[in-house]
């Protein structure tokens, strides 16, 4: 006998999740404590020597953030997840386990700009080289791999124009490397693209965007997909030499196919310690819950606004792969067929002087930097999310100065549409 | 059978069935996987027997370490395979000598013979290949969830507080029936040569 499996909406609901063993209470309760004591000396001896399961310390880990762990995996399809502080925590923790001073990594050059700053100066500051290469190029992930390649970073839905990659030609690319290729699923959630089922090895999130969805929490997330062979040419010793701190033992040997996500939490966030607090924890889970019938509503309403937008005389280019007629559309119906996502850039006839007044007219889109809101967002990415990239790396990354960024909200799209018809003609 | 992937409903079966577990290879040096799985496999009320001949005439956790699996004294339900692949099969032929024979063999995680596992199935042996049975339990009773582990399974009922000694409840409700498509596919890539 074979059970029946829950979809996708149930498992956003009940995933990780069990009533509280002590009190009953049906809603994960947040475990506000930093701390958990031991039943005894050996009790102790055994959580501290990752020989038995159990909480010790929040920074390792917190029953809250365990559901929301264990919620995300199963979403992703992956084998385990390790929740942190932000999604930049998120891949920072990641590339340490991967990489050495010296090493390097590829990435796509359509990133969140956040992404293209913490790649650039804070990565390369530990040693961590990173050689880009483009998302619609996918020969030119090829030709950027040496010897010190040990990962490959993209994002499924990116950051800022909405396009979308192609994960599986990347996934082929990195296979043939040897090396695991680590998607960014923000924009996408795992309810419009589940990265790990199109070739990818590891998944990560800013849980503050979608997931969470209502604007409230920070955090972020890895996905351990569970399909790397991290013993393979000894290229990875985080996981693969012994451990000198926890008695010799060999990560990958000892954890099987979670290993990754296992020295994300006990070699990663134990040493670099952004935990992320069981409050937001909490939020963000709560958030989940709902993610399916969002992420319709999100979509939805993007759709329509893209095409108003599209309709008006006052733009020039709407970038929505939503759009028949937009260059990722393809893509977007191969990888994203519920939905494009809500995350979209236009330019106006008026050029950077008619994107700035657009902003400050506009009464129901918030002027700010985040997106992935129950609220419609608008923000100038030339002027703040990409604006210490130089020029020309700003419309690589397709930030140009005359184009506006929208996060698309899940209010009545009429009242979206009416704020903009009257923002373009003021 | 396929040895890539195993339905829960198989696991819970094995797990749920078997009482006395001799463990081949079982260290007792407290730092060792195969020290701490043996520990876990006891707390949670399996009959654990100690088989390395090494260590005659010590104990594992008051448990008496026995030279081989013919030296047990009494059935034994399942025979866990603490060594690497290469030498596992003089082990299943062993434990087809036993009087009765056991029910299962189970290998390690990083553990897989396929001849040796053919031939204990001919003798109609359950076997499990590459699998810890510490992460399975901890797996289907949701406890390592505490690690952030998907458990691929779910529950409304009231979760228990595991106490020394206790067993805990194998049979949720499974999500993928064993695997991901995921972990179906790492299985397959890693078994064809590259």
């Amino acid at each position: 006998m074979t059970d029946r499996l829950p979809g996708f909406s149930t498992l956003a609901v009940h995933a990780g999740a069990q009533p509280d063993p002590t009190t009953g209470a049906r809603v994960t309760p947040i475990y506000q404590t930093t701390s958990f004591v031991f039943n005894d000396a050996d009790h102790a001896a055994s959580l501290f020597g990752l020989q038995a399961f159990g909480n010790i310390y929040t920074r390792i880990g917190n029953p809250t953030t365990a559901v929301l762990e264990e919620r995300i995996a199963a979403l992703e399809g992956g084998t385990a997840a390790l929740a942190v502080a932000s999604g930049h925590a998120a891949q920072v923790v990641v590339l340490q386990q991967l990489l050495m001073p010296g090493d390097e990594f590829i990435a796509a050059r359509k990133l969140y700009g956040g992404s293209i700053n913490q790649f650039t100066h804070a990565f390369k500051s530990f040693g961590w080289n990173v050689a880009w290469a483009d998302p619609d190029d996918i020969g030119s992930f090829e030709r950027a791999v040496t010897p010190r390649t040990k990962a490959i970073f993209i994002e499924s839905i990116a950051n800022p124009a909405g396009s979308i990659t192609d994960i599986e030609g990347i996934a082929e690319v990195a296979r043939k490397a040897g090396v695991p290729l680590i998607v960014d699923n923000t924009l996408a959630t795992p309810y419009l693209i589940r990265p790990i089922d199109h070739g990818a090895d590891i998944v990560v999130h800013s849980l503050t965007k979608f997931l969470g969805g209502h604007g409230n929490s920070l955090g972020g997330i890895i996905v351990d997909g569970g399909t790397f062979d991290w013993s393979k040419d000894n290229k990875y010793p985080m996981l693969n030499e012994p451990r000198p701190e926890y008695h010799g033992i060999r990560i990958q040997e000892t954890f099987g196919n979670f290993a990754f996500a296992i020295a994300c939490r006990v070699l990663g966030l134990r040493d670099l310690g952004p935990a992320i607090s069981p409050f937001n924890a909490f939020m963000i889970l709560t958030g989940i819950e709902t993610l399916p019938l969002r992420m319709q509503k999100h979509c939805e309403n993007a759709k329509a606004i893209a095409e108003f937008l599209a309709g008006h005389s006052a733009v020039a280019t709407v970038n929505y792969a939503g759009l028949a007629s937009d260059k990722y559309n393809k893509l977007a119906r191969k990888y994203a067929p519920k939905g494009a996502g809500a995350v979209f850039t236009f330019s106006l006839r008026g050029g950077y002087d008619a994107g700035v007044n657009l902003v400050s007219n506009l009464k129901l889109f918030s002027h700010l930097a985040n997106v992935g809101d129950t609220r419609s967002l608008v923000i100038h990415p030339a002027s703040t999310t990409h604006s210490q990239l130089d020029d020309a790396a700003k419309v690589k990354s397709g930030a140009a100065p005359d184009v506006v960024r929208l996060s698309i909200g899940i209010e009545d799209k009429e009242d979206l549409i009416a704020d903009l018809e009257q923002a373009l003609s003021a | 059978m396929n040895h890539d992937n195993y339905d829960d409903n198989y696991i819970r079966s094995i797990l749920n069935g078997v009482k006395s577990i001799a463990m081949v290879g079982a260290s007792p040096v407290n730092v060792r996987p195969s020290y701490f799985a043996f520990k876990y496999l006891a707390q949670r009320g399996y009959d654990m027997i100690p088989v390395n001949p090494g260590h005659v005439g010590k104990n594992l956790l008051g448990k008496p370490f026995v030279a081989s699996l013919s030296d047990i004294s009494r059935p034994v339900d399942m025979i866990d395979i603490f060594r690497n692949s290469s030498h596992i099969m003089p082990v299943v032929d062993e434990a087809l000598t036993l009087s009765p024979p056991p029910k299962v063999i189970w290998m390690q995680l990083g553990a897989r013979d396929d001849a040796a596992a053919e031939k204990a199935e001919a003798a109609g042996l359950k076997v499990v290949m590459n699998r810890c049975p510490k992460i399975e339990y901890g797996r289907l009773s949701s406890e390592i969830s505490w690690m952030g582990v998907n458990s691929r399974t779910l529950s409304s009922k009231r979760a228990p507080i595991p106490t020394q000694g206790m067993r805990l409840s194998l049979n949720r409700t499974s999500v993928g029936g064993g695997a991901t498509a995921a972990s179906d596919r790492a299985a397959k890539n890693k078994s064809e040569p590259t």
